[in-house]
């Protein structure tokens, strides 16, 4: 590579000796070629060591208990929160450690409905705006939100091309709406939304913004001081850390006043027999046991991406994307579903060959001990907008190499030789 | 490569050329079936002539594998007793579960998706035509007609 950003490169070969699955073989000795990323990353042993060392030296529950063990556990929770916050430049107490970012979109669109006052009162004269690219995490939520409250359910369009349609913003996102909620970069596009031009239009209405920050965070640096929204959800096991854990970020003032959404033992402050009152944030949305060890993997995985530098790992995604999109454009009869340029865009692509279903797609590949994803992606709108049924899918980190990129074009060629199609 | 036993020339054959398929009327049900994993779906139509599985047509979209099954499939049932169609699907289901020794004589042209069995992932997608005719088979037999 060759991606000069603050002096250093990002040697992706080096990288990989630390990803021991990278180094295995699968369907009959082909080396595995990992493409998948967008659906979950595969992790440094540097993170499976920190796991294993919190469960051999330092296990014991949290936040309770007179021993030692129980002091060690709890820093390392209470550490990894503050890993969590200062990777996106946040003040601890304001983030709230989920079972994933699904956990962490529900947990928001739940409190509209969870009998708390203004701002999280909901009703028939307001609407919710999401966009039509949106993650089934980032859609289903508010559909239900609203079926709950009577509030409206209003979508964002996209342009053939894989960008959202603002041509409507003003009248979309009007004075009735008060959340706006959206994917920050699309899990299936690639596309990086206008945060910016979107947060704007919100302010102007009084409109909360809740961004879905799962394709982003691990890939490019993030700060919300920059970002401006007042939620943010990513998950933990897309950023080389473990599954089990994802986070939400809020904003001080609101999750002040925010309700509970799961509720029991940890997250309260005095319990009598017909009432309780609750713990102040993160801990009133962090009810039961927390994910310990899976907290502590992520903070070895923040560890390891600070290491790296996240300008580099984006700029040697952008690479990657880059080299994958000419080369995929290059053959006839593959259709990019999505951006076919890399300005605003992250290392996402789907695409279409014509004449063969991505199933088909995906199995040959697969056999060529190529790991893509195919599907609608939980974005079955999406499919529907495109009149595409399924896209194949090939996503890249930092551990992806230009011979990865070289194997999956190789890869598609060999499926329209199987398939009889080119 | 594993490839050709899982493609056999055969489920590339139907695939490429499917038979029965279309919407036809008269029907007796009509189901809508969709695998929920990768969204293929089927509409599919079943007409009785008393115990006689008559004509079974459909409207299919998905992968290789889920469309020539279909196609097999109403092969394997049309002109038989539904008796006999609904026997040879769970003797099918049988073979998607990797049974040992399939009833080859009963499954003829089926056979060919032995190699399915070894590929979980795709196994729904050699289901979904079937399930969907036991669906529609047993609608059309209470006299339900339309799905919901």
């Amino acid at each position: 590579m060759t991606t000069v950003t603050s002096g250093r490169l990002l040697d992706a070969h080096r990288l990989r000796a630390d990803f021991p699955i990278l180094r295995r073989t699968v369907r009959g000795g082909r080396p595995l070629v990992y493409l998948d990323s967008g659906a979950t990353s595969q992790k440094p042993r540097q993170v499976i060591a920190a796991m294993s060392q919190y469960y051999e030296q330092h296990n014991a529950a949290v936040h309770r208990g007179a021993h030692q063990l129980a002091e060690e556990a709890t820093d390392a929770y209470e550490s990894a929160r503050e890993s969590a916050a200062a990777f996106i430049g946040a003040d601890s107490n304001d983030v709230v450690f989920t079972k994933n970012a699904t956990e962490a979109l529900n947990l928001v669109a739940y409190a509209f409905s969870n009998g708390g006052g203004k701002p999280f009162a909901l009703g028939p004269a307001d609407t919710v705006v999401v966009t039509e690219m949106e993650h089934h995490a980032n859609l289903i939520p508010w559909q239900e939100l609203c079926r709950r409250t009577g509030a409206q359910l209003r979508w964002l369009p996209v342009t053939d091309d894989g960008r959202l349609d603002l041509s409507d913003l003003d009248r979309i996102v009007d004075d009735s709406v008060a959340v706006l909620a959206f994917t920050h970069q699309s899990n299936v596009l690639g596309t990086i939304n206008p945060t910016e031009e979107l947060i704007a239009r919100a302010r102007q209405v009084g409109a909360l913004v809740v961004l879905d920050a799962c394709q982003s965070i691990p890939h490019q640096p993030f700060d919300v001081s920059e970002v401006a929204a007042d939620f943010v959800a990513f998950s933990g096991h897309k950023m080389l850390g473990p599954t089990g854990i994802g986070v939400l970020w809020g904003r001080a003032e609101l999750l002040e006043q925010m309700p509970p959404f799961l509720t029991g033992g940890s997250m309260i402050e005095t319990v009598q027999m017909d009432h309780a009152t609750y713990a102040p944030p993160p801990k009133r949305f962090e009810a039961g046991t927390p994910p310990v060890a899976e907290a502590v993997g992520l903070a070895a995985a923040i560890d390891y991406l600070l290491g790296v530098g996240m300008a580099q790992v984006h700029a040697h995604e952008l690479d990657l994307t880059r080299g994958a999109l000419d080369g995929l454009s290059e053959l006839p009869g593959v259709r990019i579903i999505g951006p076919s340029d890399t300005a605003e865009r992250g290392g996402a692509i789907s695409f279409a060959v014509d004449g063969v279903h991505p199933h088909d797609v995906g199995q040959v590949l697969d056999d060529l001990g190529i790991a893509v994803r195919v599907g609608h992606h939980c974005a079955w709108p999406l499919m529907r907008r495109y009149q595409v049924q399924a896209t194949t899918r090939a996503t890249f980190y930092l551990y992806n190499t230009p011979e990865d990129v070289d194997a999956l074009i190789t890869g598609v060629r060999e499926v329209q030789r199987f398939f009889g199609v080119a | 490569m594993n490839l050709e036993s899982l493609y056999q020339e055969i489920i590339l054959d139907h695939y490429r050329n499917p038979h029965r398929s279309g919407l036809r009327e008269p029907f007796d049900a009509e189901v809508h079936h969709v695998n929920p994993v990768c969204g293929d779906e089927v509409t599919l139509r079943v007409r009785l002539d008393g115990n006689t599985v008559e004509d079974v047509s459909y409207a299919a979209q998905g992968c290789s594998i889920s469309q020539a099954s279909t196609s097999v499939m109403t092969d394997l049932v049309v002109g038989r007793t539904l008796a006999e169609a609904l026997e040879t699907g769970e003797e099918f289901l049988r073979l998607m579960k990797g049974a040992a020794q399939p009833d080859e004589e009963r499954l003829e042209d089926a056979v060919a998706f032995t190699g399915v069995a070894k590929y979980p992932a795709r196994v729904k997608c050699a289901l979904l035509g079937w399930m969907a005719f036991k669906d529609a088979a047993a609608r059309a037999v209470v006299g339900e007609g339309q799905d919901g």
